[in-house]
């Protein structure tokens, strides 16, 4: 039996049970949208989370004081100690390999006061590589320069938050003003452009001053909140972290690492934890996206086994003409392959419309990948193999006497 | 031609084992008309499965053309059908919603005839069926029975076959069209000299062919050729 006979066979065949093929081809059509969305949708999360953090600034390892240790008080907390200092960050300046910047910070909440406003908001000491560690730009004058850092000037630069709590939304010509933070007068050098929320702390809803000024006028000490650590590049950044630990542990005197006075934070750790929780929940949603598409291959079962009872006499038929068994076989089995893989093409658009839909219209991001196509129609294929395998094994098989004679 | 050679067959349910044929020899030779006549339980049916090739006997000898056909697997079975034999049965069992010209081809397609030719056969069987051609487009469900027998005899005839196998072809029709039908087979075996073995349990179709063959138990009971062989009167086939 020649391809071109069969598929005729299998035209004919489907076309005369339009609704049943069409609603068997709708489960696959759902199983299949829906495994290529979620994935899709899965993988836009993951993208979107990964920038999120790589926003912060790139390749970063951030040093913070860990808790205060006393014997038999209570514990400070984390972040409370009192254990960094400015030749910490100079050592590490000096002695860790495979870095780009240092940079310092001193950071308190205070309460900003404008002429007859006031805001809550954080109050970042640091110096002027910050702007380039955290990805930070400005819209507006300029950042901290080195003198300021130096000479330890009363100037601060606003973010584009606090510059609209205080000043009004929007609000131009408010560099040059002043405002007091803690009962000193500070002159406003610059204002941040927007960035938007970074998922740990929002860049947009602060205030920059020298983290010399800083140290005297708000902390009253010499130690350190934080020192920002940039890699060369986010391969060394691992290697950065362990320098940096074991630099400071020899500094602070301490021998066992588990009781370090300090705490390291690697952006490279963070965004492998977070872009595997991602891949948790793709695969999760892809899970349940896969046993719809089991479903459906049932339904395709279903429909087969039904085909080959109501066609018993045909297929005695058949045989009785001259069919062998691979003959009848084969007709069976494209028969149930002809609408999975169809199902499957149109399930592909449809989900592939879906995710451009819900990331055109800002709901989620979305990335349909090549691979999860090739996935979808390789699957769908492999469905119809495997379910219509069954129905098509046990019309070949069977007695051509018996069939013929069935009611 | 057939020979068969102290054919026997028994079915086996579960324990009982029930013996169809008791061991029946006979041939048949190329341009006979033969009836086997024999009441229900006889071993006709039994008898026309393994003459069809789709059973084998339990022992014996089947030669068709000469060739031993008794012990072939089930594929082998299946070319010996598609090649020498050509099937009609009591319920006729086209194909439904398919038309005529398809209904006919389709031993052709299991050859891997060409397209064009299968038409140009199938067109050549149906007029020797006697189909009027303006049915031959027609779905297969919107014949009458007369035609719907003629479209199944049509396509019995159209892989050029060694016997043709007609089991109880009349059993569903009315006289008149089992008539029409019978003169249909009477043609092609005086005009066309075709070989044709009719299964029956009727005496008055039985007797429409040459030679009658009987059948009871599973034993051979009479084989002759004595009887007054009735003509139909197939006058819808003469009108020419």
């Amino acid at each position: 039996m020649k391809i071109i006979d069969i598929l005729e066979e299998t035209y004919s065949a489907l076309s005369a049970n339009k609704v049943r093929t069409f609603l068997t081809m709708l489960g696959i059509v759902i199983g299949i949208a829906s495994v290529i969305a979620m994935m899709a949708i899965g993988t836009g999360a993951k993208d979107s989370i990964s920038s999120s953090i790589e926003s912060i600034g790139a390749n970063l390892v951030m040093v913070m004081p860990g808790a205060q240790r006393s014997f038999g008080g209570p514990s400070a907390g984390r972040g409370g100690a009192l254990s960094l200092t400015i030749e910490d960050a100079d050592a590490i300046g000096s002695q860790v390999s495979n870095i780009v910047n240092v940079v310092r910070e001193v950071t308190s909440r205070k309460q900003v006061v404008a002429t007859g406003t006031n805001t809550n908001t954080s109050i970042i000491g640091t110096e002027a590589s910050y702007m380039a560690v955290r990805n930070l730009n400005i819209d507006e004058g300029s950042f901290l320069s080195d003198q300021n850092i130096a000479s330890g000037a009363k100037v601060a630069v606003l973010g584009p938050t606090t510059r609209d709590d205080l000043f009004g939304a929007g609000a131009t010509g408010v560099v040059g003003q002043k405002i007091r933070i803690a009962g000193s007068e500070y002159n406003i050098i610059g204002i941040t452009t927007a960035k938007g929320g970074s998922g740990f702390s929002n860049s947009d809803d602060a205030v920059y001053i020298p983290y010399t000024t800083a140290q005297r006028y708000l902390s009253g000490n010499r130690y350190l909140s934080e020192i920002d650590v940039e890699a060369e590049s986010s391969d060394a950044s691992a290697q950065v972290q362990s320098d940096i630990t074991a630099l400071l542990l020899s500094r602070h005197n301490i021998t066992d690492p588990t009781k370090a006075d300090f705490n390291t934070l690697n952006q490279a750790d963070i965004i492998a934890t977070a872009s595997s929780v991602a891949g948790t929940f793709t695969s999760l949603l892809a899970a349940v996206a896969g046993i719809s598409l089991l479903v459906g291959g049932i339904g395709i079962m279903n429909m087969m086994l039904t085909t080959v009872t109501e066609r018993t006499r045909e297929i005695g038929l058949r045989k009785a003409i001259g069919a062998k068994k691979k003959d009848i076989n084969m007709q069976f089995l494209i028969e149930a392959v002809i609408p999975t893989f169809t199902g499957g093409v149109i399930g592909v658009i449809l989900g592939w419309l879906i995710s451009f839909s819900v990331a055109y219209l800002g709901i989620l991001q979305s990335q349909v990948s090549i691979s999860s196509v090739l996935l979808a129609f390789g699957v769908s294929a492999i469905i119809g193999i495997i379910f219509g395998y069954y129905p098509a094994q046990r019309a070949a098989g069977l007695n051509p006497i018996e069939a013929l004679r069935y009611e | 031609m057939i020979e068969i050679k102290n054919i026997t067959k028994t079915y086996n349910t579960g324990d009982i084992a029930f013996q169809a044929l008791k061991g029946i020899s006979f041939s048949v030779e190329d341009g006979e008309f033969v009836a086997i006549m024999g009441p229900s339980g006889s071993g006709k049916s039994t008898l026309m499965h393994i003459l069809g090739a789709l059973d084998s006997p339990t022992s014996g000898k089947y030669f068709l053309d000469g060739k031993d056909v008794s012990k072939l697997s089930d594929d082998e079975l299946a070319d010996i059908r598609r090649d020498k034999i050509g099937f009609v049965f009591q319920s006729f069992n086209l194909l439904p919603r398919t038309t005529v010209i398809r209904n006919v081809s389709l031993p052709l397609v299991y050859k891997g005839i060409e397209d064009g030719e299968r038409i140009s056969r199938a067109q050549k069987a149906l007029k020797a069926s006697g189909l009027e051609e303006d049915h031959f487009l027609h779905l297969s469900n919107q014949l009458s029975g007369g035609q719907i027998q003629r479209v199944a005899i049509a396509r019995a005839l159209v892989n050029n076959p060694t016997i043709i196998l007609a089991d109880e072809p009349t059993g569903n029709l009315d006289t008149k069209t089992g008539d029409i039908v019978l003169g249909t087979f009477q043609k092609l075996n005086e005009e066309l000299g075709r070989t044709i073995i009719l299964i029956t349990h009727e005496s008055d179709v039985a007797e429409h062919a040459k030679r009658i063959i009987t059948i009871r138990d599973g034993l051979l009971l009479s084989d002759s050729k004595d009887h007054k062989r009735r003509i139909a009167h197939h006058d819808h086939l003469d009108r020419k």
